[in-house]
């Protein structure tokens, strides 16, 4: 067995470490050590024993110390783990593509497991030529390879009314990003033939929901992606194995999971997901349909609540993430004063179109209380609203497509606390 | 700044068409879908009616189809029974604090009900509904928004002329007309504002599930030891830590089976008394034919046998209805038959 006499992984214990490292510093400085680290002047077991052998884990898993980063589920939100959704924890992560092991869940009817042999996917409506097509034959069409971010419309919709959960994996949490390979939804629907009265394309997926959504021929046409592998192996079964449909820069919700059909048709279907869910409702009760596209959005991943200041003052990375439907994140800026004064922060890479960014600040914390916001604007001029300008326009119910500012309230003992501010 | 927009733009273009393969020819791949799969799967009903079969349902059979079918999530009376789905009521609610949306007071047209009811319910049942129960009980549901009277039937014949009373309730999209132009000004870096305060706390809600501490993590260890003495010595009472975290795995077989004093058969049987027992016992349930079948076979419910089902119910019963995935986790099995157990 593995020693354990590890530190605590425990926020509570990390907060304490963090005191009293921030403690020593403040007196004495980061260069001069007191006494001889024993992890360096002793002989550690790793050092002298072995480790373990190649096929110890035949597909590998994160090591033991990272059990704590997992999807997470706030089980008040739904009636039902089965029919829910949890939140992919990107207060510790980094760079930009989402693990598959830890990408957040979406389902409907719960996860199904359907074998590549018993997969079918087929085309119809208004098509020339109805089709049925196995895995093989979609392994056999050009295909593509795409990074591609996938947002719930949900995500941070619990914040509408005030702040309310506190950590980013549950405000922003709803997002992942992946590299997908697949082929061209247009490119199946040239081998059926579309008739000229289709207009529209109702996908569904095998499971019970079958979530069904209509997208308009257009969008189907242009960049829609019919995906097998992600970050280069297999879809999970989470995620819709064998095959799932990658909708660029639109909501979650049009992704559909174990693809099995593409109808052809002359108009919207109107089904559950896209009249009584997925439509936002406004202050006057009225409530906008088929809002598509998210809107350009940020957040700060470290420092937040889940991810506090463990070192105390001094050099100080704040990092997070930015994306847009829209189009490729331009820039983004940060404030340390709740949104009084800004400064552009640094894209560890060019923004790439329906894809994440990573952004980071490089500061000297000094060790006084911050208010950490994050600002993206898109390659079409867009920029991410406060909540109040958003509530202007929408009032409290929307529930989908929250793209608000956020706001972490960061205090001197490093811990940090979403708030909302004036 | 625009000129600058427009060479992205443009170089994107250039690149996605580098990129992707030339647009060929069709390649001949897949094979014609028959007409009777067609009409397996092409079950979608839109607004105008495309899609719905012939057939009809009356109120007064959809009240007793969702009692037996949909009561148990969604209450007798379409009221909703915990954070389950309500389906009536909340009429003239939209603009309110907290607005109530259902069938009645938010749904804008009735095909997506019968296609919802139709492909995806009852949930852990989807697709066991024939045309005529789905008019029933959409029919009810209906009825219980104050929509139609109790004598109504509802057919494909008089379909579109219910009227719903938030069909004109919906706008398409207007962001880009309403919101764009707001949200696209240049923004400020400087004396943005003159003063914050923090108006608002989560802290203060304090709604956020716990991280994963280490008392979470010795409870967890005791359970898993818990269940595993529990299989070294199947006689013994269960250990209480085990049947605490069997309620919580029964969680996933709520929806469907209840157990205790007040249970009622729903989509499944009620499971009082079930561990030990011969199979397909529980008093008034119309149980499957393979069910049946097996009970005359004399097929028991020991701890073995349900251990098999609970983790792959086809591979015990194979034509069975329990539409469940099963449960992977030996620790999960083993702790949900504890729980069980609690009620013989």
């Amino acid at each position: 067995m593995t020693d354990r006499s590890q530190p605590s992984t425990t926020r509570r214990g990390f907060l304490k470490a963090g005191l009293a490292t921030g403690g020593a510093m403040a007196a004495g400085g980061a260069a001069l050590a007191a006494e001889p680290d024993p992890l360096i002047t002793e002989v550690q077991p790793w050092a002298q024993g072995l480790g373990e052998g190649v096929d110890a884990t035949p597909y590998g898993l994160p090591i033991e110390y990272e059990s704590d980063v997992i999807r997470r589920n706030v089980p008040w939100l739904t009636a039902d783990p089965i029919s829910s959704i949890n939140f992919t924890p990107i207060h510790a992560l980094d760079g930009t593509i989402t693990p598959q092991g830890c990408a957040f869940e979406r389902h409907h009817s719960g996860a199904i497991e359907l074998r590549k042999e018993d997969y079918r996917l087929m085309i119809n409506g208004l098509v020339d030529t109805p089709l049925v097509f196995t895995y093989e034959d979609l392994e056999r069409f050009p295909r593509v390879n795409h990074v591609y971010f996938c947002e719930c419309a949900a995500n941070t919709g619990m914040e509408w009314a005030g702040a309310q959960l506190n950590g980013a994996q549950f405000t922003h949490g709803m997002i992942h990003n992946m590299e997908y390979t697949g082929v061209p939804l247009r490119t199946l629907l040239n081998e059926a033939g579309i008739k000229p009265e289709g207009k529209w394309v109702y996908v569904e997926g095998a499971d019970a929901s079958s979530n069904g959504r209509s997208i308009p021929l257009e969008k189907a046409l242009d960049d829609v992606l019919v995906a097998f592998k992600a970050n280069g192996e297999a879809l999970r079964k989470e995620h819709g194995y064998p095959v799932r449909l990658c909708v660029p820069g639109w909501e979650g919700n049009l992704w559909i999971k174990w693809l099995r059909r593409i109808e052809v048709t002359s108009q919207a279907i109107e089904s559950r997901e896209e009249t009584s869910k997925y439509t936002d409702t406004l202050a006057d009760g009225t409530s906008r349909k088929w809002t598509w596209v998210m809107d350009a959005k940020s957040v700060i991943t470290s420092p937040s609540p889940q991810s506090p200041i463990k070192h105390g003052p001094g050099p100080l990375v704040v990092t997070g993430l930015a994306w847009s439907g829209r189009g490729a994140i331009e820039r983004v800026d940060v404030s340390l004063d709740g949104g009084k004064t800004w400064q552009t922060a640094r894209l560890a890479q060019p923004g790439q179109a329906m894809a994440l960014s990573r952004f980071y600040l490089d500061i000297d914390w000094d060790g006084s209380e911050m208010l950490l916001q994050s600002r993206a604007m898109d390659s079409t001029g867009y920029v991410q609203p406060t909540k109040a300008q958003l509530r202007d326009v929408r009032g409290l119910n929307s529930i989908y497509h929250n793209n608000c500012i956020q706001t972490w309230w960061v205090r001197e003992t490093g811990e940090a606390e979403n708030v909302e501010v004036s | 700044m625009s000129k600058f927009r427009d060479l992205v733009i443009g170089t994107a273009l250039a690149t996605t068409l580098a990129a992707a393969p030339a647009l060929a020819e069709k390649l001949g791949l897949g094979r014609a879908a028959l007409p009777e799969e067609i009409a397996a799967w092409d079950m979608d009903v839109a607004p105008d009616g495309t899609g719905l079969p012939v057939g009809s349902g009356s109120v007064e059979d959809g009240e007793m189809l969702f009692s037996e079918n949909c009561a148990v999530c969604h209450g007798e009376f379409a009221e909703g029974v915990d954070n389950w789905p309500k389906l009536a009521g909340g009429d003239g609610t939209l603009d309110d604090a907290d607005p109530l949306k259902t069938v009645g007071s938010y749904w804008p047209y009735l095909s997506t009900v019968w296609d919802y009811v139709h492909r995806s319910m009852p949930f852990g049942g989807a697709q066991t509904l024939a045309p005529d129960e789905v008019y029933a009980i959409t029919a009810y549901i209906l009825y219980s928004n104050y929509l139609v009277e109790d004598d109504f039937v509802l057919s494909n014949e008089n379909f579109l002329d219910v009227a719903m009373p938030n069909a004109d309730g919906f706008i398409v999209d207007d962001r880009d007309q309403v919101e764009l132009p707001l949200f696209s000004q240049e923004p400020c870096m400087s004396d943005c504002k003159d003063s914050v305060e923090i108006t608002m706390r989560a802290a203060v809600l304090d709604v956020t599930p716990d991280e994963l501490t280490e008392d979470v993590a010795r409870e967890q260890e005791a359970i898993k030891a818990a269940a595993a003495a529990q299989q070294a010595a199947p006689i013994k009472l269960p250990d209480p830590k085990l049947v605490a975290a069997g309620e919580k795995v029964f969680a996933e077989c709520k929806a469907c089976h209840q157990v205790g004093e007040s249970a009622k058969h729903r989509v499944g049987p009620v499971l009082n008394g079930v561990v030990g027992r011969q199979v397909g016992q529980a008093e008034g349930f119309n149980y499957s034919p393979a069910i049946r079948k097996a009970a005359e076979q004399g097929m028991i419910w020991d701890h073995a046998t349900l251990d098999a089902y609970l983790a792959s119910p086809r591979s015990v019963i194979e034509k069975g209805r329990m539409s469940f995935q099963g449960l992977r986790s030996e620790d999960d099995r083993e702790a949900v038959i504890a729980y069980l157990r609690t009620f013989n």
